[in-house]
């Protein structure tokens, strides 16, 4: 018989850590519960480097405290001089080499990770999504299937999803903390990172590079539904008439005052390219108003007519005539009936 | 002037004296009363963020003030504390140590300290001239072109002063340990804390231009219509991250190996032991130093460098952790069957060796460049930072301040205030920063104005500012400590801790030309050396003769402060042409500066060896 857990002891130590870890944070925000490719293999690094290190800090403080013990100064031991060391070869090539072993240890499967996570070489047949930041919001352009949102990336399970990530205006940094590792999004080029989720879920992302006041609220989520869910999503989408009257009478005059309002000129619905604001298509069905207020009237008609309190810093302030309380009402009212596709939040098991 | 001339002077006098002086002990006193000033700044603006974050969704501070906050924080406690304090511990150490009599350039080494007094006001004026810099101590392109306002032209002009001042400092002190050792005083020979500040001022020499680059081209982009970091009009913002990781990263090992340095000497001494593996230590230093600008762009691993320079830059940050893990077990190894003393000195180098450890751990996680893509920009990297500077250069500076505070202003700091604001400031530390780590996988990114409710944030956050606040409360008693020491404390002998190296063998504090005769230096340790070995004196290197001074001037003053002018003009020119008149104002004084000292003969003057006789021992 192999001793206490045999073989297997690395094994259980390396998964003790890891449900040690898990109890860290949000379910599907934090990364010490991986839910996807990229997050995976990140959490791999994290756990390997933290034993390592740990290893050697174990041996510092060993050495630490056992010194502080045996060499504190004694009563009686005023005039004690110690002996004079210049120094020991030995242990100074032992503490040399030793580092340089641990070292390599993390250096080869950091190296491996890199590259296998900058990997593009399935990235045509894949499904392509060209991201934009902006201060303080996501556009997601689903490349090829002419389907349009902001907020909320809808994306199937268990496929690499290529984002094809630029900024508008300053830089931003894409992060979903439990699916994968952040990547910034620059003004100047196209950075390319691929999300792969193993479970259906909403995901929350976040920004991670300061870009101006609301850089805190620039929150969106990742909606990771089943294949068949996701083209079904993807065929909804499609098919959007953004004509289309809606059937309540309060929510027809939202829509007459959308476009008296001007709110047509910067926000699509439907699948225009041109639009400067976010893309309203399946607003209805937004997990969240303004990144990060519940999906309420009430919040809606906040942020139509104080856009300021709720986002400071953000460009719709100031760039249409006053709203009214009311007229906010019958707008919100519009908006919140826009929900093209069955697929939602629900669809992804929340 | 004579020794008699020097004392006894009224309240006046005695500023004109500080305006005008070129002596290291008396500009190491201006450096660490404006860094300690800008160190207390930059705290309060530290607790401001952490009552912020007390609580998710809290509107204590504005958005934008929220943003002014942390990127004053920032700035103000690297260049106008951190490295203030340190530059003031190496101008009044250092010639000592290697058995100087001043530095070489004693006119530049005040003109250092005026340039960046007048560049770190400059900076903190933005506070009530329309707001301060909101684009983070980083101040990216181009959120830093685009913000509106003058915050972020004080933070360029600012720095640019500030950074020249600190560019002449590091010259100086290169030159004085290359020129100035005392006879027998070998490089092998110097104290560790000599050495670092020699590697430290080759790292600000070729550092800081590439600042000066990055800010001159910021400067161009915001004020003069130029494009370098605007996209749109062909320029390119990446550029800006590689200047300033390029200066920034050895800006972190110009900040840390001094206070390596303060911490070999300390423990050397309260061990009573000779350094262990000294040219270890000192080619470990050099080694850390060389790779500290080999390793900028792991600031970047998330910008989409790709995988070749990712994989590069992840494998020589990792090697960094070598030369580093050598000094650690050196520091061990010295202690390592001495005869520890432990005292405010001592407890802030113990508390060190631990929290560094700590900081170089999660400094080789963060190198894992794919693990990077987690930690990039959240609480983790705030942790890591913090525990490298905090434990590592704060503790440094805390550390040498109770070692050689007898050395430079005569008295010993309080032993009872400096163990309670040590074990204040301790504890409080770690609450602070020991479960940021955790915030930031946690999924809370840093710069975050507020964080959201029921993210599981809470906790975290709330411990985080109850930490800062005894960080706060320490660091007050330290203060009180300052003051009750001036006023009480014990005069202080020449060698109060039975010390190894030479500043230990001059008067507490030393006289105004510090050596009556040059020493003679016979090894590594001289001071013990002649304690345990030879007639416990220094024996000298020359007769007693005269000693030749450099005259006091008030041009550093006064050239700092027409660069002062000349950076309000260049910042308001943008409103208004008729501020081009303070540029020419300001320009034209520092000229005009230059052409007298170029031009008028500074002779100096002597001690006489009659009145150098009649002082007492």
């Amino acid at each position: 018989m192999i001793g206490w857990m045999g073989k297997r002891k690395p094994l259980f130590l390396f998964g003790m850590l890891a449900l040690l870890l898990a109890g860290c944070g949000k379910e599907n925000l934090t990364a010490f519960e991986p839910k996807g490719y990229g997050a995976e293999s990140s959490m791999n690094l994290i756990i390997l480097s933290i034993i390592i290190m740990a290893f050697v800090l174990a041996i510092v403080l060993l050495v630490y405290v056992i010194t502080l013990v045996r060499f504190r100064k004694k009563k009686g031991q005023e005039n004690f001089i110690p002996k004079q060391v210049e120094g020991n070869k030995t242990l100074e090539t032992v503490w040399t080499v030793i580092p340089i072993i641990l070292v390599l240890i993390l250096a080869v499967p950091t190296v491996v990770a890199t590259f296998d996570l900058a990997d593009k070489s399935e990235a045509q047949d894949g499904i392509n999504v060209e991201v934009t930041g902006n201060q303080y919001w996501w556009h997601f352009n689903y490349q090829g299937d002419e389907v349009q949102t902001s907020q909320d990336l809808y994306i199937p399970t268990g496929e690499r999803v290529y984002l094809n990530m630029k900024s508008s205006d300053v830089i931003h940094s894409f992060w979903v903390p439990s699916i994968s590792g952040k990547m910034d999004v620059n003004p100047e080029n196209v950075n390319t990172m691929y999300l792969e989720a193993h479970e259906e879920g909403v995901y929350w992302g976040k920004c991670a590079e300061l870009c101006g006041p609301s850089h805190s609220l620039m929150d969106f989520k990742v909606i990771a539904v089943s294949p068949e869910e996701y083209d079904q999503w993807i065929s909804d989408m499609q098919s959007v008439d953004p004509e289309a009257n809606p059937e309540d009478a309060v929510a027809q005059d939202g829509k007459a005052l959308f476009e008296e309002k001007s709110c047509v000129a910067c926000h699509a619905i439907g699948s225009s390219p041109n639009a400067t604001g976010p893309n309203l298509t399946n607003f209805g069905d937004r997990t969240k108003i303004a990144g990060y207020l519940e999906p309420t009237e009430e919040n809606l008609v906040k942020w139509i007519t104080d856009p300021e309190s709720v986002k400071p810093g953000n460009k719709m302030t100031g760039n249409y005539p006053d709203v009214s309380e009311e007229e906010a009402e019958q707008i919100a009212a519009y908006l919140l009936q826009l929900s093209p596709s069955d697929i939602t939040t629900e669809s992804a098991g929340n | 002037m004579s020794i008699a001339a020097a004392q006894n002077k009224g309240f006046l006098a005695a500023v004109w004296d500080y305006l005008t002086t070129v002596d290291h002990k008396k500009i190491a006193k201006l450096y660490l009363f404006a860094g300690g000033f800008f160190f207390l700044l930059g705290g309060l603006e530290a607790l401001f963020i952490r009552i912020q974050l007390i609580s998710p969704e809290n509107d204590f501070l504005t958005a934008g003030l929220y943003n002014e906050m942390i990127t004053m924080h920032g700035t103000t406690m690297i260049f106008l504390a951190a490295m203030p304090l340190l530059l003031g511990l190496m101008n009044a150490i250092m010639p000592l140590q290697i058995g100087a009599r001043d530095v070489a350039f004693p006119f530049l080494n005040s003109l250092g300290f005026w340039l960046f007094l007048f560049g770190g006001v400059l900076l903190n004026c933005s506070w009530f001239l329309g707001g301060a810099p909101d684009a983070g101590w980083t101040s990216y392109a181009p959120l830093s072109i685009q913000s509106p306002g003058h915050g972020v032209d004080f933070y360029i002009m600012g720095l640019q002063i500030s950074g020249a001042g600190t560019l002449i400092g590091g010259i100086n002190f290169l030159v004085t340990i290359v020129t100035m050792r005392a006879p027998g005083m070998t490089y092998m020979r110097m104290p560790l804390f000599s050495w670092t500040t020699f590697v430290t001022s080759v790292l600000i020499l070729f550092a800081f231009p590439a600042l000066t680059v990055g800010l001159f081209l910021l400067m161009f982009d915001r004020m003069f219509g130029a494009a370098f970091f605007d996209v749109t009009l062909g320029g390119n913002a990446v550029i800006w991250q590689h200047l300033f990781w390029i200066f920034g990263h050895p800006e972190v090992y110009i900040l840390i190996l001094p206070a390596f340095g303060i911490f070999s000497d300390i423990i050397s001494t309260f061990s009573k032991k000779r350094l262990f593996g000294y040219t270890a230590m000192v080619f470990a230093t050099i080694l850390i130093a060389f790779l500290g600008f080999m390793v900028w762009a792991h600031h970047m691993f998330t910008v989409g460098l790709g995988p070749v320079a990712n994989a590069i830059f992840a494998i020589a940050t990792m090697a960094i952790a070598v030369p580093t893990g050598i000094k650690i077990f050196n520091w061990l190894g010295t202690m390592w069957g001495g005869s520890i003393t432990i005292n405010s000195a001592m407890l802030w180098t113990l508390a060190f060796i631990p929290s560094f450890t700590i900081g170089g751990m999660t400094g080789v996680m963060l190198a894992s460049a794919v693990a990077d893509y987690q930690y990039h920009d959240t609480y983790f990297v705030v942790a890591h930072f913090h525990y490298v500077i905090v434990g590592g250069v704060v503790f440094g500076i805390l550390a040498g301040l109770h070692y050689w505070w007898p050395k430079i202003f005569g008295k010993i700091l309080n032993e009872t205030l400096g163990k309670l604001s040590f074990w204040l400031f301790f504890i409080g530390f770690h609450l602070t920063f020991f479960i940021q780590h955790f915030l930031g996988l946690m999924g809370m990114p840093r710069r975050y104005w507020v964080f959201l409710k029921d993210q599981g944030l809470d906790t975290g956050n709330l411990v985080s500012t109850i930490g800062a606040f005894l960080m706060g409360v320490g660091g007050l008693i330290f203060v009180i400590n300052i003051i009750y020491t001036s006023v009480k404390g014990e005069k202080a002998p020449a060698d109060p801790w039975d010390g190894r190296s030479l500043e230990w063998a001059i008067p507490s504090p030393p006289p105004f030309y510090n050596f009556k005769q040059t020493p003679l230096i016979r090894g590594l340790d001289p001071l013990w050396i002649e304690k345990t070995e030879g007639k416990g004196k220094i024996t000298p290197a020359e007769p007693l003769g005269d000693i030749h001074m450099p005259d006091a001037s008030i041009l550093p003053f006064i050239m700092s402060f027409g660069f002062f002018i000349a950076g309000f003009g260049f910042i308001y020119q943008v409103d208004h042409k008729g501020w081009l008149a303070a540029i020419f104002v300001g320009m034209g004084t520092a000229l005009i500066c230059m052409l007298i000292r170029s031009l008028k003969d500074y002779h100096g003057f002597h001690i006489h060896k009659e009145e150098l006789e009649r002082e007492a021992d």
